[in-house]
């Protein structure tokens, strides 16, 4: 599928539901805001203002203030650009460590695929977020270091699929014809098979983000990930846990934020699997 | 059967040996001295702290070369000694066996709450696809997956516990298989259940629209046999058999998601205990409720596989 049938073609799926639409607009905004966001910000997000403490929603304050006075509308879009650039970096990561990891196995077979399956079925056998708990509680809460641990909670999966896509293409005749004209291996594997092993990886990568920005939130919100006074999402929701009788509001708006984003990256992740790969279906 | 079943918990043997091995590893990965951890920086002026050092060194075996120290840490595992809290001074194990309970009871629950409401929404989306009922179930779904389980679970604690009173807060008073302890359990688990009730869901309705395709269900059809009975007893005995996997699977997602879930409710379990752990800096309390965590994942891997030959009778192991 050439690019511009690809791009026509997603478009058509998203016009098709209104949901997936409205998805694409939301998630639009998102990126605009964690890009932007810390321009549109009304106050300062780290400055407390004590005259104004845990205050509910207002013309003043849009999203109302945490228990330090700080505006929390502020915080929600500075907060934008550390959730998402979590997700993205941790997938894009994890994208290329697992892609080339499945990509050798699959091409070069034998001895090595065998071994490096087994490293992927070890780190499989960290469930979930655990590895990244792990890994964030030997080298310290940062974000380089939850970007990394996020990211190692991708690649065994990525290795699969890559792997697979590797092996279904591998014994094609142009494949074969690459080999026996005698390219390089590594050109193989990076300029005739990996081009057309993308579909099943683009459309799990998006899944994966969603997931990896829950997952980034997830850490913050266990002490885990950034420091405080960060306007992180996650972290935003911990702190406001002490104010859950008096000011629910405060934990209301992150939790809000990372909800939409992770639903509208859902949403158009399914929509992109429709077009990419109607064979994968969950 | 049993000798499949043996091979494959021969063949999981080894990927255990190396989640210890790395576990055993992180430790060292982790900087600075384990021993400074243990004594504290304030040593009393009548003692050589070289030598105390020295002393605690070789009490805890660590003046020993690495190999040795890792065979006796797989040691010390096979007989159940998971090492000494840094912070409690009582062997881990002690700490960790109640816990693992309670733990093991919520994923129970929610892997309970996930199945009655993810199989039957799959099979209603699934009966009229694309009508209104399906895309209202699959968003129900999308939307379950997308919650962040933290903040959920403090919306429900606002609601029901802070406001309407119905249900206590948080904690674990007793078990969850008594009337009291039930109630403890119930914001916990439909909060850690719900993103894999709406993967589950997901999966019904795809699996069951695929076999609602095939031939043997346009037989039964034409026979005039009554829909339900299509559905119910052609139908989705075929198509759940991937679902078992997955519910399967979802099990030790879950204890993972315990990790967060038992926070937010102060739920005294593995979860809460190695988030308690990692920010007293106490290892071999980390390093234990891992290990308790990845174990049962790989052996609940095994049991599913299991199982899988069960309910499948095309499936033959020899």
């Amino acid at each position: 599928m050439n690019r511009s049938s690809f791009w026509k073609r997603f478009w058509r799926r998203c016009r098709a539901n209104p949901i997936t639409l409205a998805s694409l607009v939301v998630l639009a905004l998102i990126l605009l805001t964690a890009v932007v966001g810390p321009l549109l910000a009304p106050y300062d997000p780290l400055k407390p203002d004590f005259l104004a403490l845990s205050q509910g929603p207002s013309a003043k304050h849009w999203f109302g203030t945490d228990q330090l006075g700080r505006d929390v509308f502020s915080r929600v879009l500075h907060g934008a650009g550390y959730s998402i650039s979590i997700g993205l970096l941790s997938v894009a990561l994890g994208l290329v460590l697992g892609a080339v990891m499945g990509l050798v196995a699959g091409f070069v077979g034998g001895r090595v695929d065998a071994w490096l399956m087994r490293v992927v079925d070890v780190l499989l056998a960290f469930p979930g977020i655990l590895l990244a708990i792990l890994i964030v509680s030997i080298f310290g809460s940062s974000y380089v270091n939850v970007v990394v641990a996020l990211a190692f909670f991708s690649v065994p999966t990525f290795a699969r699929i890559a792997r697979a896509s590797t092996l279904s293409i591998r014994n094609l005749d142009y494949v074969q014809a690459a080999e026996a004209l005698g390219v390089h291996p590594l050109r193989i594997m990076f300029r005739h098979i990996l081009p057309n092993a993308t579909a099943p990886l683009v459309v799990y990568s998006t899944l994966r983000c969603a997931s990896a920005i829950l997952g980034g939130a997830a850490l913050s919100f266990l002490g885990l990930g950034v420091a405080p006074p960060t306007p992180e999402w996650g972290l935003m929701i911990a702190q406001a846990r002490e104010a859950l009788r008096s000011a629910p509001h405060i934990m209301l708006f992150p939790g809000l934020a990372i909800f939409l984003t992770v639903l509208a990256v859902n949403i158009l992740g399914d929509a992109l699997r429709d077009v990419l790969d109607p064979k994968l279906k969950t | 059967m049993a000798v499949y079943l043996l091979r494959r918990l021969i063949t999981a043997v080894p990927v255990m040996l190396v989640v210890v091995l790395l576990v055993f590893l992180s430790l060292q990965l982790v900087p600075g001295d384990p021993v400074d951890f243990i004594i504290g920086p304030d040593t009393p002026y009548n003692i050589d702290r070289e030598a105390y050092e020295a002393q605690i060194r070789q009490q805890l075996g660590l003046d020993r070369p690495l190999y040795e120290q890792f065979l006796r840490y797989v040691w010390g595992l096979v007989q159940f000694d998971f090492g000494t809290s840094i912070r409690s001074k009582l062997p881990v194990i002690e700490e960790l066996i109640p816990r693992y309970q309670a733990t093991l009871e919520l994923a129970v629950f929610a892997l309970l709450i996930a199945v009655a409401v993810g199989i039957p929404a799959g099979v209603i989306a699934a009966i009229r696809p694309n009508s209104w009922l399906d895309s209202l179930v699959t968003t129900l779904a999308l939307m379950g997956i997308s919650l962040p389980s933290f903040w959920f679970g403090l919306l429900l604690m606002l609601l029901f516990a802070l406001q309407l009173g119905w249900l206590p807060p948080s904690g674990r008073p007793t078990s969850a298989f008594t009337a009291e302890g039930f109630a403890y359990v119930i914001m916990p688990a439909v909060t850690l259940g719900l993103g894999s009730a709406g993967l589950i869901m997901r999966l019904t309705r795809s699996q069951l629209l695929e076999v609602l395709g095939e031939d043997y269900v346009r037989t039964a059809r034409a026979k005039g046999l009554p829909p339900s009975a299509v559905v119910l007893k052609h139908a989705l005995r075929n198509a759940l058999l991937p679902v078992v996997t997955v519910v399967g699977l979802q099990f030790g997602e879950l204890l993972a998601g315990a990790v967060i879930v038992e926070t937010v409710f102060s739920y005294p379990g593995v979860g809460s205990y190695l988030i308690q752990s990692v920010s007293n800096r106490d290892f071999p309390a980390v390093q234990s409720g891992v290990l308790f965590v990845s174990l049962t994942f790989v052996l609940v891997n095994l049991l599913v596989d299991a199982l899988y030959s069960l309910v499948d009778p095309r499936i033959r192991y020899d």
